[in-house]
């Protein structure tokens, strides 16, 4: 019954009608009712996902769930939807999280709460729209529409330096975007009239051209990765982002930055992509190992959770760039989880944030006197943070080292340091933070997690042993997608 | 087709001239505490005027006064989008002209002469009628802008505005004049007959083309001709501001079409040559300068001056494509810059101006509705979708990669980059930080509806471009006739 729903279309709009509702409500005078109307919301917009995941056809790479209108006739443009494998994940962990920062910001959000709920299930709508849309146009419109609502969040609900981090967030991204727009426009000429980003995939491009390509999208994914050197926002944005805005940061606005190289670098442009792949797993692995020695120097816990997202993202970018199965397979789990990983450790930097209204490691120690459920929780996603076979956080890693090894040991060796950097950076600010004597009285007046926390730490927590215990549900999905990926290419579109 | 005798093509001149006559006579005879009626007059005039536009409109190009005057379907669209924005500007404008003392008769016969003008730019078709048009648009300009007699600012903008449009009107004419020498014509379609046989002189027209472009480039404001736009903007009160930077850059768009693509088309290697550098140079220095200032109207002034280097990249390509996108991007920035001067009048009170940045500081708390709106109209002028300035961007972009300016392209995202951050900052300033006023800002029925329906306008337009878009490619299509 849900194949005649056009499903794609409502996971986008629901979110987006709810965000526009909930806007409505008016001023602070109402927020009980924004916050309950956002919530109905965001779960709905959860629910109705679901059939996405439930209806896919495992044993096929094609578009699934395809909705195509005409939309713009003079430039052949459409409104075209459509999930694959790879895409399917992504849109179903964007509707995961919505809910989970609705409710993260329920009680620490105090003002101007319609405009907060609405601005996040805005944004919820426009993820999955990026996610989904098989025309470059109505992606580079949602891509930019992102911008919008992500840029309100930080700068008017985020900390002491957010309006800087706000414009150097939007200014740096809308960089990329626009060089990514005169490709795209190049593109449509070259394919003599088409912005269907699967005729993109057939062109024929000549060299120069491809490797131009590859610049001008390499500018707009690279920034939202963010790989080195282009990644400085993201520590700035983070830091000063209120929690939810963090979680949506980490959990999924890094992801569409990979997704990009996925859809649009690796297929449209392969043999740009295997020219310039050294460049790329330089690049990356000194995103790994470099922003990994930065993460272990970092004193605010934001930063250093912030740098370490980097640096796992490094991993995602090696595991595309050394194109073999493992490789790109255990890049998307690494997305995937570290989705879940990341955004949990937000969640928990947010709880003792609520409380402290510090995020200065100096500041804590002893934690687990006070709030014990809380320590057992954070333990839980600092290891998958590592990596710790069981959680999520091993699957991804292990899967691109192994593929690393395929193509390249140095590489392999090289990128294996996270293991000991990733456990020395985590681990350590744990251990500051959570044990040894209470440090001061602020922390000895804590009070361990609510009933709300609890829920949100409770399925986060199942999402992330279930992922590392038994990945095959994910991995069945995007099987078929990434082979036809990686055939692709291998498939030279030299003139 | 050319018939003497024939005045329906120019029925909607005729009774504006008519009408703006009848309103002079009536308002001399009115008491100043009913200036309603004239306004109501004006208005009225306007609405007859479109539809006898759109009651006359034939299929087809028809020329009158041995083709003096052209009546096609791109005149037709840009008259009546001319009329919409010139009575837009008159709704936003009337409270802030009332508490000022400019809301008489004088302002409004001026305005309708202004059109008028712009009308006969509009559907010129000949090197006079063209000049004719361009000077009754000016005169009309110069004499608001100077309206405000006890305000110094208003007076030297108005001296600035007039000594330079002078100037441009001067080489404007001497250009014309070595054409007409070169050509033996001032017939549009005679002198691009002419250029193309070869029969004319080729040193001659070149250079009558230069200075024909700089002409041009004057009126537009383009770089580096561009000195008198943000005194002028700055200087006059808001109400002419926002009657200069909308409705003229619709009738300056036909003028630059006409001239270049149906009079000189031939020559386009010559002129798209110059008018990379203009665009470039237009784009460069205002979005640059435009970072620097705090006065609002001085900044939009700016923007305007790198909106026009957009607009001219259109004209680069040498492709319908390209005009196409020109006039889609002229109307778009029309509807922008009726938004955000209407922005700036609604916020304003007796004695004072809310045109500098501090003024919008904290918006979102003074008024969360005013200050989406705002929202809507920056990112529309940043170029960030699902805004109509995003589509604007992308047509002009587009034709120039087709016609093989990949670079151009680069350089054009590029200075929009610098231009996103004065926008964003206006954003800031009413999101981010407190307000310096609690004034209660007053709510006029008809200038919040308006504003209201103006930049939700830009959003819809941006959700669904497809039909103006079109009709701007259809209507320059068949309308400029490449001789």
């Amino acid at each position: 019954m849900f194949f005649e729903l056009p499903v794609i279309s409502v996971a986008i709009w629901l979110p987006i009608i709810f965000g526009i509702l909930v806007l409505a409500t008016g001023d602070d005078k109402n927020a009980p009712l924004a916050r309950i109307l956002a919530m109905v919301g965001a779960v709905l917009g959860f629910l109705v996902t679901i059939p996405l995941y439930t209806g896919f056809v495992r044993d096929t790479s094609d578009m699934q769930f395809v909705e195509m209108h005409g939309w713009i006739s003079r430039f052949n443009i459409h409104y075209h939807l459509g999930v694959d494998g790879i895409s399917v994940l992504f849109i179903l962990l964007t509707s995961f999280f919505t809910p989970i920062v609705v409710l993260a910001g329920w009680k620490v959000i105090e003002k101007r709460v319609a405009q907060y709920m609405a601005s996040f299930l805005i944004m919820s709508g426009i993820m999955i729209g990026v996610f989904s849309s098989l025309d470059a146009v109505l992606f580079y419109v949602f891509w930019e529409a992102m911008l919008i609502p992500m840029f309100l969040i930080i700068g008017v609900w985020g900390g002491a330096n957010r309006v800087y981090a706000a414009v150097k967030f939007f200014l740096y991204t809308l960089l990329g975007s626009l060089l990514m727009l005169v490709a795209l426009i190049y593109l449509y000429n070259k394919t003599g009239g088409s912005f269907e980003i699967l005729d993109f995939h057939l062109v024929a491009i000549p060299m120069t051209a491809q490797i131009l390509i590859f610049i001008a999208f390499f500018t707009a994914f690279a920034v939202k990765v963010p790989m080195f050197p282009v990644h400085t926002w993201l520590p700035d944005a983070h830091v000063e982002a209120p929690t939810g805005g963090s979680v949506i940061l980490a959990a999924i606005m890094l992801k569409v930055g990979a997704y990009g190289f996925l859809r649009f670098s690796i297929p449209i442009v392969p043999d740009a992509s295997h020219r310039l792949a050294g460049v790329m797993i330089a690049l990356s692995l000194i995103a790994v190992v470099y922003i990994g020695l930065v993460a272990l120097t970092q004193t605010d816990m934001k930063k250093l959770v912030a740098y370490s997202s980097i640096s796992h993202m490094g991993f995602v970018t090696l595991g595309l760039f050394i194109f073999n199965e493992y490789g790109m397979e255990g890049a998307l789990l690494q997305m995937i989880s570290h989705g879940f990983v990341s955004g949990a450790l937000f969640l928990c930097i947010g709880v003792l944030y609520d409380r402290m209204h510090s995020r200065n490691i100096a500041d804590y120690g002893g934690v687990v006197k006070t709030m014990p459920v809380f320590a057992a929780f954070f333990m839980l996603f600092a290891m998958a943070n590592v990596g710790l076979p069981g959680t999520s956080g091993f699957v991804g890693e292990f899967m691109v080292i192994l593929g690393t090894v395929k193509s390249n040991f140095w590489y392999a060796f090289a990128a294996a340091s996270t293991l000991i950097f990733g456990a020395a950076y985590t681990l350590w600010m744990y251990k500051r933070v959570i044990f040894g004597a209470v440090a001061n009285a602020h922390v000895a007046e804590l009070t361990d997690l609510t009933l709300r926390e609890k829920v949100i730490f409770t399925v986060l927590a199942f999402t992330v042993l279930g992922m590392g215990l038994y990945p095959l549900p994910l991995s069945e999905i995007l099987h078929v997608s990434v082979n036809d990926l990686l055939v692709h290419a291998a498939r030279s579109k030299l003139p | 087709m050319d018939s003497m005798t024939n005045f329906m093509p120019a029925a909607p001149e005729i009774f504006l001239l008519a009408m703006t006559c009848v309103i002079l006579i009536t308002d001399s005879l009115l008491k100043n505490s009913s200036r309603m009626v004239t306004y109501m007059l004006v208005q009225l005039t306007l609405m007859i005027c479109a539809l006898i536009t759109v009651g006359t409109h034939v299929n087809g190009v028809t020329y009158i006064f041995h083709g003096m005057f052209v009546d096609d379907l791109m005149s037709d669209v840009l008259k009546l989008l001319t009329y919409l924005a010139v009575s837009m500007m008159l709704v936003y404008s009337r409270l802030y002209l009332t508490v000022r003392g400019l809301f008489s008769g004088e302002f409004m016969t001026l305005t309708l002469f202004a059109t008028l003008g712009m009308m006969v730019m509009i559907s010129a078709n000949n090197f006079l009628t063209l000049y004719l048009g361009l000077e009754l648009l000016s005169l009309s300009l110069y004499a608001m802008v100077a309206l405000q007699r006890d305000s110094a600012a208003a007076t030297e903008a108005a001296m600035k505005y007039f000594i330079l449009g002078a100037l441009a009107s001067g080489l404007l004419l001497y250009g014309m004049s070595m054409l007409y020498g070169a050509t033996g014509s001032l017939g549009l379609e005679a002198v691009s007959h002419s250029i193309q046989s070869g029969h004319a002189n080729k040193t001659l027209i070149v250079f009558g083309l230069v200075f024909v472009v700089s002409g041009l480039a004057f009126k537009l404001g383009a770089v580096p001709f561009h000195m008198w736009v943000p005194d002028v903007y700055h200087g006059a009160p808001t109400a002419m501001t926002m009657l200069i930077g909308s409705a003229p850059k619709l009738a300056t768009f036909a003028f630059v079409a006409r001239i270049l693509v149906e009079g000189l088309q031939p020559l386009v290697q010559h002129w798209s040559g110059m008018l990379v550098i203009l665009a470039i140079g237009s784009m460069a220095l205002g979005n640059i300068t435009a970072i620097a200032q705090t006065n609002l109207k001085r900044m939009f002034a700016y923007s305007t001056i790198a909106h026009m280097g957009f607009l001219l990249l259109g004209f680069i390509s040498g492709s319908m494509e390209g005009y196409g996108s020109s006039m889609f991007y002229a109307v778009v920035y029309v509807l922008m810059s009726l938004g955000a001067f209407g922005m700036i009048m609604l916020l304003s009170r007796a004695g004072f101006e809310a045109d500098t940045l501090d003024d919008f500081k904290g918006l979102n708390q003074r008024s969360p509705w005013l200050a989406f709106m705002m929202l809507l109209l920056m990112f529309s002028m940043a170029g960030v979708p699902p805004t109509v300035g995003f589509y604007a961007k992308f047509s002009v972009l587009n034709a120039i990669v087709q016609s093989g300016h990949v670079w151009l392209a680069v350089a054009a995202v590029l200075f929009s980059l610098i231009g996103a951050f004065y926008y964003l900052r206006i954003v800031k300033l009413m999101y981010f930080d407190a307000p310096e006023t609690h004034t209660q800002i007053v709510f006029e029925p008809d200038t919040t509806l308006l504003i209201s329906v103006n930049s939700l306008g830009v959003l819809l337009l941006g959700l669904l471009p497809g039909a103006l878009m079109s009709v701007c490619a259809v209507s320059v299509r068949q309308s400029l006739l490449l001789h």
